[in-house]
């Protein structure tokens, strides 16, 4: 086991995810209990001095993001669990929507009681079945006990949470292209500022958190920010869920203590790379982070400021372990595809960079590649970042010029000679 | 799409007061799985029941994957072939599927049983290769289990 573990907590079985379950491992009681005697104030100052930075991918501290949310000003507040998990290598949050629906939901009731939401939302994304058929079931558990609803817990308290579900965007996990889907829109993401945390869903005070974000603030009330504080590292309280994929022995979704080891959490906890290969590198957090050595892996700890001093993140925590003999260009070109897909279309430089990049790639692979290709995506990277309304085109930048950084003799070795230096490989037989 | 109308009224009682044009996207959803895919006079009745403009409803069919204007086989399969499932074999999987029902992705087969998608990312990486078939989600795929599926599908 890669150190402590704070939601992976309780045996898996045909029923662990059940309100009957949950109540019997103490669930609700920390809302309860929070909601006759404590203040909203006391639950954002417990989730800010914890700590707790976002775990969708951009690690921003969830304390802070309430805290821009003015209570008692007159207008509704909203919240909304993005459960659009869609980054490439990520199944994380599945996890939780499929075993532990009702750590989201307390979670969710005690973050709606700190920014005074009496209005939840959780989107989830169009395709995940079983997650929703999960959530939606323990949403209606949870109005029949009286969870949700008017008067929770003999207080007057009141919340109401609507499962709302996408229809194929990757964008729409964007925080602001969810509003926008969730307004019944296209998902287009909007500009920043206002903040939606001034002006979100229908123009008003919106927090957006990640599934796994809102599921740790039921630890973090029950047992206080220090406790949260001792797992972890003093940059990266907690711990994360890493979801494993790719080339090795026993893919998965793990609770990772920050901190950990993580060469040793692959080989470990994970079973080492497919086949008892040799290591050639991972993709840390999600195909837009970017990919690290097996030397890189071999010295760094799984913390936030283990992979940014590398140039990397731990993002959306899709870890994908890739073996030795494999070809980085056929894979920079699935993920150059992807981006050119899923590009909403709405800001030039993304719009015409990912296509651009994709259609190098193409070309690369079909033995048709230029000298100039490689400056050429350097340069297309550089123009994305930072230039659009939304981290997607930025997020493509980062793929190319990550794996350029780290492989640029294998792009060179294609172009030259019109074949790949790993005969195009990327695939472990199947049966 | 009238006969839905009880239930789209359920769902707008979900929902806070002025979020009708939350509606489009789930009335959209639950017409496609009646119907199989929105047909226009869908999309007038949308526009007459929520009140949200036509256009609005158009992008929404056009932007999102999941929408369909026209009818597609009795099953929808749809393989992943993103980064994860490339890795443990979409790749031959797809190949296999394209010789087997002899159709490219986004088609369907002459007789109307299956249409072919190629995906991305289902997150469903940790059991890749990844499909889903209709709603459902068919993972750790191989050849044999594949073979097995298609005799299975009418």
């Amino acid at each position: 086991m890669a150190g402590r573990q704070l939601l992976m907590t309780f045996p898996v079985t045909a029923n662990s995810h059940t309100l009957a379950e949950y109540r019997a491992r103490g669930g609700y009681t920390v809302l309860e209990n929070t909601l006759h005697h404590h203040t909203p104030r006391d639950v954002t100052q417990a989730v800010a001095d914890a700590g707790l930075q976002g775990r969708g991918g951009a690690a921003f501290p969830t304390g802070r993001k309430w805290s821009v949310v003015v209570p008692g000003d007159g207008q509704p507040h909203y919240l909304i669990a993005n459960a659009d998990e869609g980054e490439p290598g990520t199944f994380k949050d599945r996890w939780i929507l499929e075993q532990a629906p009702h750590l989201l939901l307390e979670g969710m009731l005690l973050s709606a009681y700190a920014i005074e939401a009496r209005n939840c939302f959780i989107y989830i994304r169009g395709e995940f079945d079983l997650p929703y058929r999960r959530v939606a079931a323990a949403v209606e558990e949870a109005y029949a006990a009286g969870w949700l609803g008017d008067g929770i817990g003999g207080t007057g308290f009141g919340c109401d949470i609507v499962v709302y579900r996408g229809a194929g965007a990757y964008v729409a996990g964007e925080a602001s292209g969810l509003i926008s889907s969730l307004e019944g829109k296209k998902s287009y993401p909007r500009n920043r500022p206002p903040r939606l945390t001034v002006r979100g869903l229908y123009q008003r005070p919106t927090v957006v958190n990640n599934v796994e974000s809102l599921s740790n603030v039921t630890g973090i009330v029950a047992h206080g920010a220090a406790a949260f504080r001792a797992v972890g590292t003093e940059k990266s309280p907690g711990t994360r869920l890493f979801s494993v994929s790719g080339h090795v022995n026993r893919p998965g979704v793990y609770e990772v203590e920050l901190g950990f080891p993580w060469r040793k959490f692959i080989d470990e906890d994970c079973g080492g790379v497919l086949g008892g290969k040799p290591l050639k590198a991972v993709v840390p957090g999600g195909i837009s982070s970017k990919v690290m050595t097996a030397a890189e892996v071999e010295t760094l700890r799984l913390s936030h400021e283990d992979l940014w001093s590398a140039g990397s993140t731990l993002g959306s925590g899709g870890m994908i372990v890739v073996a030795e003999g494999t070809c980085m260009v056929r894979l920079l070109q699935i993920m150059l595809r992807f981006y050119h897909h899923e590009s909403c279309g709405q800001c030039t430089p993304c719009r015409d960079g990912t296509g651009w990049m994709h259609r190098i790639l193409d070309r690369i692979v079909a033995g048709e590649g230029r000298p100039e290709d490689i400056e050429r995506l350097y340069y297309i990277a550089k123009y994305n970042d930072g230039t659009t309304i939304c981290g997607l085109g930025d997020a493509a930048g980062y793929a190319a010029s990550g794996m350029l950084d780290k492989f640029r003799d294998e792009f060179e070795f294609w172009i030259a000679h019109k074949h790949s230096r790993c005969q195009g490989r990327i695939e472990c037989p199947i049966s | 799409m009238k006969d839905l109308i009880p239930e789209f009224e359920a769902l707008r009682a979900r929902f806070p007061p002025g979020f009708a044009s939350s509606l489009v996207l789930p009335c959209l959803r639950r017409i496609q799985e009646e119907r199989g895919y929105v047909a226009d006079s869908d999309i007038d009745g949308l526009v007459a029941h929520i009140g949200v403009p036509r256009i609005q409803i158009e992008e929404v069919l056009s932007f999102y994957t999941q929408f369909r204007r026209r009818p597609i086989g009795r099953w929808h399969l749809q393989v992943c072939r993103n980064v994860s499932c490339s890795m443990r074999g979409a790749e031959t999987l797809l190949e296999h599927l394209q010789r087997k029902l002899r159709i490219a992705p986004e088609e369907t087969t002459p007789d109307g049983r299956c249409t072919l998608s190629a995906v991305e990312c289902l997150g469903s990486c940790g059991t890749a290769p990844a499909m889903m078939v209709n709603d459902r989600y068919v993972e750790n795929l191989t050849i044999a289990a594949l073979d097995e599926l298609l005799e299975e599908l009418e």
